[in-house]
């Protein structure tokens, strides 16, 4: 009954969608200056998608180098030029590749990309506004962030390469030009890169938090927000508070490398001289940039959280399972994230009872991500699941993230850490809980919220394939990581051919090498579906996936300002699935508890 | 059930969403998360400079017989005794107390240039701007002659054990004590001067903007508020930057 009269209603705001669009913009201010949210979001999307396919191609081309260690690659040379040399890939270009390949995956996809598009996308829908706060400055964010990618894409044009230091540019290797070639210009560009990202996340972030305080519609409460909304809050808090630590580690870096200061710089030397820095640590930088890095993995994971946490719930037909436990274990991450930031420094030489404290600390991280798994899990059971693609990457979320967390148990004992340190068990570790798992976050979201962008559905046959294939390709490379990793394989080493102890880990690396080009490739069906899907897609409706939030009671394609009349009141919360004793099994918050009183519970009977 | 009426309304407390809980437009919510995370940007810089500190040795001698070396980490009230006019006189932060009193006079004349604009007094608020421009412009001024006599240094100089003298300081030689003694203050006085000089900027636009009576067609002066926030949080790190580099 109470969909009908959402349908009435809307008939009645399509006559008024005539009068609303008699602004003409043109094609500069709609497209591509645009101050919609939706379609910086989609510009995020867009930039995301690219950014993931470089960041991917880079990690096929040094997994070839470490799958055949062996063989000659003559046949890159017409794609990488004066990289390969009589067949073989130069090593400072294989530093070059892991180093990209992390800032990439990390900052622009990850952090830009998923954050940029769902925030954006989902935050003015979900909380019932028109647009951001300051749709201006979401330009601005967008924008800044397109010149801060231009850079940094150059920089993998330069003859000297890109930066070359690791993804945590860790001085003195990357403070001084000489050390190696991606110390030169490709680390200047590294550098003025990220401090133009910086400043796009903290013009995007301040908008995000304003919107939610401000502009939320008549009735939407903050416990009636839907958990994504709660998962941007907090990552844009996050991003607010840390990035601004990674801007003043870059500034003092910049200065080291350029103008002769030593804040990181001290008793080096460089072929037998000693350079004039005194006084500096390089350890201080490693703290600084820690203490952005750590938030930085939830910056990256706590989008995907709210995106499947809503995508698990529409699709089991349950109310999500633990509600303020969700919002709870979220606050207990994000205050959690920035008191460990030393268990990337346990084998620095810090005091053994400091690492005891930041092993504690980061121990009790397992507690609030346990919460969230539980719930996922128990909004699962004997849930009328539907089997989407969308759902189908939430699930693999849910798997990935327990895989990859289990591990991270093991690494943030300090005692442990100090054989895994910098070994393929890291590597396989963050990979499966934050890399393949945002990944996995961001499939779901765009499988999920393809009809309210683009009006289309995307195809879920090869929705499946693209599943299947990425989220066995994902164990079927880093599970066995695990094994070298424990056997004390180091991280970033060009060749390990040299070193008797790794000759029986070939095959093992060879294996994983073509699990991950199998996995590269399954992402060519997914763009082929993206693409494809936006022009030739079969047409949605006004709400596909019969969902309670606020995006779905706009038109299949809304217009600037979202709602064609009044923007929608709320009464409930976003999570009445298969409530008992109603017709539907979903009731949108825009329904008054009047209207469902078959349904209502002893508690609602006062609002109705 | 469909006749049961739609119009009945939906809680209303503070945060039931559909006004502004913190009783602040977007503007000024924006204007203070961004003041949050630009003082996390100064805090890193502040730890950098007491780690650098600690990990420096301090002078034990008697304060009379204190002389600049890079063994130890200098005196502030040794350093920064000079004041303009009064060359070779012994003046311990003199000259950096009446900077830091016309930027604290600065942000009395920002709150009454912000209380005029409350009662839309279009005269008060350009008075006040003016005069809280005049005053930015004085520290600014201040701290360029701050600058350059830290640049240039004092008559004696510094002995290296070779017996050369090093005067005055940039980012790679100190004759106060250690490079990273200077490095770090011109870096942070420097990236708080590069504030200031913002923030005296956006005032000097506020102000054309209130002799053109912007605001005043606008109906508020919200935009020097927000301005106004800016500058009282320029004024506040200021304090800290004085409190770390020339007390302690």
């Amino acid at each position: 009954m109470s969909s009908t009269d959402i349908s009435i209603n809307r008939d009645v705001h399509h006559a008024h969608e005539e009068h609303d669009h008699h602004h003409d913009q043109n094609f500069f201010e709609k497209y591509v200056f645009s101050l919609d949210h939706k379609v910086i979001a989609k510009q995020f999307l867009f930039m995301g998608i690219f950014w993931a396919f470089v960041g991917g191609f880079l990690s096929v081309l040094f997994r070839l180098q470490l799958g055949w260690p062996e063989a000659t690659f003559s046949f890159l040379e017409p794609i990488l030029g004066g990289w390969v040399e009589n067949g073989k890939l130069n090593p400072e270009f294989y530093l070059a590749l892991v180093t990209m390949h992390g800032t990439i995956m990390v900052f622009f996809v990850l952090t830009a990309g998923l954050s940029g598009t769902f925030s954006n996308f989902l935050i003015p829908l979900q909380v019932g506004a028109r647009d951001m706060a300051s749709g201006f400055m979401n330009m601005l964010s967008f924008w800044i962030f397109f010149i801060s990618s231009v850079i940094m894409f150059f920089s993998l044009f330069l003859e000297t390469g890109p930066a070359a230091g690791g993804w945590t540019v860790y001085p003195p290797l990357s403070a001084l030009p000489e050390a190696i070639q991606g110390s030169g210009d490709g680390m200047t560009m590294w550098l003025i890169s990220m401090a133009l990202f910086i400043v796009s996340q903290l013009l995007g972030g301040v908008n995000y938090i304003s919107t939610v305080i401000n502009l939320r519609t008549k009735g939407m409460s903050m416990t009636k927000l839907p958990l994504t909304i709660w998962a941007f809050l907090l990552t844009a808090i996050l991003g607010l508070l840390a990035f601004p630590v990674l801007f003043s580690a870059a500034l003092l870096l910049i200065f080291d490398r350029s103008f002769g200061t030593s804040f990181f710089l001290s008793d080096i030397y460089i072929a037998g001289q000693a350079l004039t820095n005194t006084g500096g640590s390089a350890i201080l930088f490693q703290h600084l940039f820690w203490f952005l890095g750590h938030p930085e993995v939830y910056i990256v994971i706590m989008p995907a959280m709210g995106l499947v946490s809503e995508v698990i719930a529409t699709n089991s037909r349950k109310p999500i399972f633990g509600y303020r436990a969700m919002i709870g274990s979220l606050f207990g991450i994000s205050v959690l994230s920035f008191v460990v930031w030393a268990h990337h420094m346990f084998v620095t030489g810090m005091n053994p009872f400091l690492g005891s404290v930041f092993m504690f600390l980061t121990l009790i991280i397992a507690v609030p991500s346990a919460v969230k798994v539980f719930n996922w899990l128990a909004t699962l059971w004997r849930g009328n699941i539907r089997f989407t693609a969308a759902m189908m990457f939430a699930i693999g979320f849910v798997s990935l993230f327990i895989s990859g967390g289990l591990t991270g148990i093991i690494l943030g004992n300090s005692a442990l850490d100090i054989q895994l340190h910098d070994t393929y068990f890291v590597v396989a570790h963050f990979h499966l809980v934050m890399g393949a798992a945002a990944f996995f976050g961001m499939f779901c979201g765009v499988y999920h919220w393809f009809p309210k962008m683009f009006g289309r559905m995307m195809d879920e046959k090869l929705g499946f394939v693209h599943f299947w294939f990425t989220f066995i390709s994902v164990y079927l490379v880093f599970m066995p990581m695990h094994y070298i990793g424990i056997a004390g394989f180091p991280r970033r080493y060009y060749n390990w051919t040299g070193f008797e102890a790794f000759n029986i880990f070939t095959d093992m690396n060879t294996f994983i090498s073509i699990a991950a080009i199998l996995g590269f490739t399954a992402q060519f069906i997914f763009l082929f579906n993206f693409i494809y899907s936006i022009f030739r897609g079969r047409r949605a409706t006004e709400n596909p996936w019969h969902s309670n939030t606020l995006e779905w009671t706009t038109p299949v394609l809304p217009g600037h300002g979202n709602w064609p009349g009044e923007i929608p009141t709320v009464y409930r919360w976003p999570y009445d699935y298969s409530k008992p004793g109603s017709a539907e099994d979903y009731i949108p918050q825009t329904v008054p508890f009047s209207q469902t009183q078959s349904s209502n519970l002893p508690n609602e009977k006062d609002f109705e | 059930m469909s006749t049961s009426t739609t119009l009945e309304a939906p809680n209303s407390g503070t945060w039931d969403g559909g006004n502004e809980p913190m009783k602040a437009s977007y503007g000024k919510l924006m204007m203070w998360f961004f003041l949050l995370s630009d003082a996390f940007t100064f805090g890193a810089f502040l730890i950098v400079y007491g780690l650098a500190r600690h990990a420096h040795m301090p002078y034990t001698g008697e304060p009379e017989a204190f002389t600049f070396s890079t063994e130890w980490w200098p005196i502030p009230e040794k350093v920064f005794n000079a004041f303009p006019g009064f060359h070779g006189v012994d003046l311990p932060l003199a000259f950096v107390a009446l900077m830091t009193m016309i930027l604290i006079l600065s942000s009395v004349t920002m709150v009454l240039a912000v209380e005029a604009g409350h009662r839309m007094d279009k005269n008060d608020v350009q008075k006040w701007l003016l005069w809280t421009i005049l005053f930015g412009a004085t520290f600014l001024g201040c701290q360029a002659w701050e600058w350059a006599h830290f640049i240039t240094g004092t008559d004696e100089g510094m002995l290296l054990a070779d017996g050369t003298r090093v005067f005055g300081a940039n980012l790679t030689v100190n004759q106060y004590g250690p490079p990273l003694f200077a490095d770090l203050f011109f870096f942070i006085t420097g990236f708080h001067g590069t504030h200031v000089f913002t923030g005296w900027i956006l005032l000097l636009i506020a102000f054309i903007s209130t002799v053109n009576g912007v605001y005043q067609k606008r109906g508020h002066y919200e935009m020097v508020e927000k301005i106004g926030l800016y500058w009282h949080f320029v004024d506040l790190v200021w304090v800290f930057v004085f409190t770390f580099f020339y007390l302690i």
